[in-house]
């Protein structure tokens, strides 16, 4: 298998999870174009592992899922706090910072 | 062409266009479920890396709990249950521009530096293989992250509790 069958694959899901950021409105959805970003790292990462022969590409990705839990979690408060506070999910309307 | 290659081939297409979906449907709960398609094909991908732990832990984690967090989320902001056209803020040609920029980038670079290399997944690693790493070399990053958890776990609930 060629290393770079993984690696374009991957690249491919990074510029996906991209244009969701910059392109959602809907909170929830840049979370989850976030984890798509985070997926393709992940990818990157067990590739390189499996073609180096060595185990520690899997450790770390397993701490990327973690942290990728942890960021859900955060996220979503951040996110019911917005819609709380604004009365809807978009993040357009978070401009109050704006000069 | 070998087995391997064909599930790879599924699999990947399966993917982006899920993947695609995710980024472009008007509908909420149909982005959530088709994110399962690409979660479950990324753990897919993990097992033709010869990748079983990681593979089993995508699926704990991604599928059975951060979807399930996802879900909440849009359950709780009220996201409109039917197609919507509001999902998508009007600088969408731009977003595309740079999201085919950075492909285009990354795929050059990759191309220019691995070229046609290949490898073959070596026998399964076991979660034992990991299990020891983690705990013999990786032992403080471990601590550090489960100690980062915690501080996310506390972090959430201070930052969505209502105060009164």
């Amino acid at each position: 298998m060629y290393v770079n069958q993984y690696l374009i694959l991957a690249a491919a899901l990074f510029s996906i999870g991209v244009y969701g950021v910059l392109a959602r409105r809907h909170a929830v959805l840049v979370l989850m174009s976030v984890e798509l970003m985070l997926n393709a790292v992940n990818i990157n990462l067990v590739a390189f592992s499996s073609a180096i022969q060595d185990v520690s590409g899997q450790v770390f990705a397993l701490f990327v899922i973690t942290i990728a839990a942890a960021e859900v979690g955060v996220g979503l408060a951040i996110v019911l706090l917005i819609y709380r506070n604004m009365a809807s999910p978009n993040l357009d309307r978070v401009h109050e910072m704006k000069g | 062409m070998g087995p391997q290659n064909v599930a790879f081939g599924i699999i990947a297409a399966a993917m982006v266009l899920a993947a695609l979906r995710v980024v472009t449907t008007r509908n909420v709960v149909h982005a959530a479920l088709y994110l399962v398609v690409v979660l479950a094909g990324v753990a897919g991908i993990y097992v033709l890396l010869a990748a079983e732990f990681v593979a089993w832990a995508q699926v704990l984690v991604y599928i059975g709990a951060i979807l399930v967090l996802l879900l909440f989320g849009i359950m709780l902001t009220r996201a409109p249950l039917r197609p919507s056209t509001e999902l998508d803020n009007d600088q969408r040609w731009a977003a595309a521009v740079v999201a085919l920029g950075v492909l285009g980038l990354f795929v050059g670079l990759l191309v220019d530096a691995f070229g046609d290399e290949q490898f073959e997944p070596e026998t399964a690693t076991s979660a034992g293989d990991v299990g020891e790493w983690i705990f013999s070399v990786f032992v403080i990053p471990f601590e550090v992250v489960s100690m980062l958890l915690l501080a996310a776990l506390i972090g959430a609930v201070v930052i969505a509790r209502r105060d009164d």
